[in-house]
């Protein structure tokens, strides 16, 4: 079973589509959607999808059919650990609990993998060691 | 008879390098191996620490005389307000003061550790001119090598235990304590516990006016007691403060110090405040100064507030150990919180090692308090009231 991690952007006229309905029963993966958000420009998922690697393709390409734009690891939170103080502010606003402290050293610890891309940490962290990569 | 050292005794060993020095997190073991009196036989000094955002916090400035020479009455640094009602060319410069062109992205503390940094910062004044001071505005740069005195001179810092802070409201709510979450969303503390100075000596036996500490990196010293010194609050059993109680007003020339030590903290939507790092030294002068100095995060409690509640006086959920909030979950009313820390335990622990290794080395002495603090005051409320009911 593989595992990707993806952004996807609905264009206006996709928002009302069951798309994701339509990776579950005709490509028979597994979407666990960790975010989800309208604006005035578009609607973003940010979503695991589990299956088989085949599936998964198969899956992306019906996405690109219905003009869904997909980022894979576009987005990335990185640390400035010059920057970084270790105090462990930012970890109260982390509930996927990516961001981590305590026992041993009391250092900062990332998880991109559990990483939802909230982005709360980064206006929390009060010496603005956290950044947003696109 | 119960083992007893003296200052001198202490400051002796130190010259001579066979001082015994341990951290507050290193006695706790000692002395559970040992126990009490072989532990005060051993050990000559229990080194603390503590770094977290210290909003009571700023720095005096002298910028020496232009010509011709001006009495500056406003003061920007990097457009940040500084406090000029002094001598005409002495400043005071807060941590919370915020830029008037770049608001809470850029504050005080910005100006201070830029200025630890060795960073050129632009100095901006305005004067009503004097027949002494005839001139009446001016723009120039300076940093810490073309300044006369800057010295850090804090108010208050190395709060005694602080409040746990949880937000029981529907929405997220942006402090000092940082980002609360709605609904017990996150619990929020901010203290070294079994590393932080006055925990560590709670009754003030040995941290009084004049007591030589560690600050910011460099060697400065307690002033006064602390803004807000509160040594009445409710403590524990070992004499632990159970919420925020003592607190000390620290000075130290901000030349010689670091900026792993000193930074800049901006508090989403609160504004911009300063980490500070202290440490102080415990002489160990009998067995009641170790006993109380191998208290450990189990024995050291936090009373939880809720900070949504927009009154002086804000409801409690109850008190919790620094153990359970440093395992990273509370419970409150029956539900599993995530705690989070605001001040950071591996730079109090840096600070504390460092102290070490400074007595260790003999670049360290212990100064005797040249007067302790009053156990008997109180902190009283500002009340609003007319002129005659004062």
């Amino acid at each position: 079973m593989a595992k990707r991690k993806l952004v996807l952007h609905f264009p206006e006229e996709s928002i009302e589509k069951p798309i994701t309905y339509h990776l579950v029963k005709d490509y028979d993966l597994i979407p666990n959607i960790l975010r989800a958000h309208i604006d005035e420009n578009e609607g973003t998922l940010v979503m695991d999808l589990k299956g088989s690697a085949e599936q998964i393709e198969k899956g992306i390409a019906f996405l690109k059919e219905h003009n869904v734009r997909i980022q894979e690891a576009v987005k990335d939170i990185t640390i400035d650990r010059d920057l970084c103080v270790d105090c462990g502010a930012c970890t109260g606003v982390c509930r996927p609990e990516a961001l981590t402290i305590g026992p041993e050293d009391w250092k900062l610890n990332f998880d991109n993998d559990k990483c939802i891309f909230c982005e709360l940490c980064i206006n929390t962290c009060p010496v603005r060691a956290i950044k947003l990569l696109f | 008879m119960a083992v007893t050292k003296t200052y001198e005794e202490i400051n002796e060993k130190i010259r001579r390098g066979e001082a015994v020095v341990v951290t507050a997190e290193e006695i706790i073991d000692i002395v559970k191996d040992v126990g009490v009196a072989k532990a005060t036989e051993k050990v000559d000094v229990i080194t603390t620490g503590t770094f977290g955002p210290m909003c009571s916090s700023g720095a005096f400035i002298n910028f020496g005389h232009s010509d011709p020479p001006i009495k500056m009455t406003k003061v920007w640094l990097n457009d940040v307000p500084a406090y000029a009602g002094l001598a005409a060319v002495d400043a005071y410069i807060g941590a919370t003061e915020l830029s008037e062109t770049q608001g809470m992205a850029y504050g005080g503390a910005h100006v201070i550790e830029d200025l630890i940094a060795g960073k050129n910062i632009k100095l901006e004044s305005k004067a009503y001119g004097t027949d002494c001071y005839p001139r009446k505005e001016i723009i120039t740069y300076v940093n810490k090598n073309t300044l006369n005195e800057v010295y850090l001179f804090n108010p208050r810092n190395a709060y005694q235990n602080y409040a746990v802070a949880v937000n029981s409201s529907a929405r997220t709510i942006y402090t000092y304590m940082g980002t609360l979450l709605p609904r017990f969303g996150n619990a929020t503390y901010c203290n070294a516990s079994q590393l932080s100075p006055l925990i560590n000596d709670p009754y003030y036996r040995t941290i009084g006016i004049g007591t030589r500490i560690f600050l910011g990196g460099a060697q400065g010293y307690v002033a006064w007691q602390g803004t807000q010194f509160n040594p009445k609050q409710a403590r524990g059993e070992n004499g632990v403060p159970l919420a925020p109680a003592g607190t000390l007003a620290l000075i130290g020339n901000l030349k010689d110090m670091s900026t792993e030590f000193i930074r800049a903290a901006i508090f989403h939507k609160y504004g911009t405040s300063l980490y500070v790092g202290v440490g102080v030294p415990i002489p160990v002068l009998d067995e009641d100064i170790v006993e109380k100095a191998s208290v450990s995060d189990k024995e050291i409690y936090s009373t939880i507030i809720d900070y949504s509640v927009t009154q002086r006086s804000k409801p409690s959920f109850g008190r919790v150990s620094y153990a359970e909030l440093r395992s990273g979950k509370i419970e409150i009313n029956g539900k599993k919180v995530r705690t989070a820390p605001i001040s950071s335990y591996s730079k109090a622990r840096k600070i504390a090692e460092t102290l070490k290794e400074w007595i260790k080395q003999g670049k360290f002495y212990l100064q005797q308090p040249i007067e302790n603090f009053s156990l008997d005051q109180t902190f009283k409320p500002l009340e609003i009231v007319n002129e005659e009911e004062i």
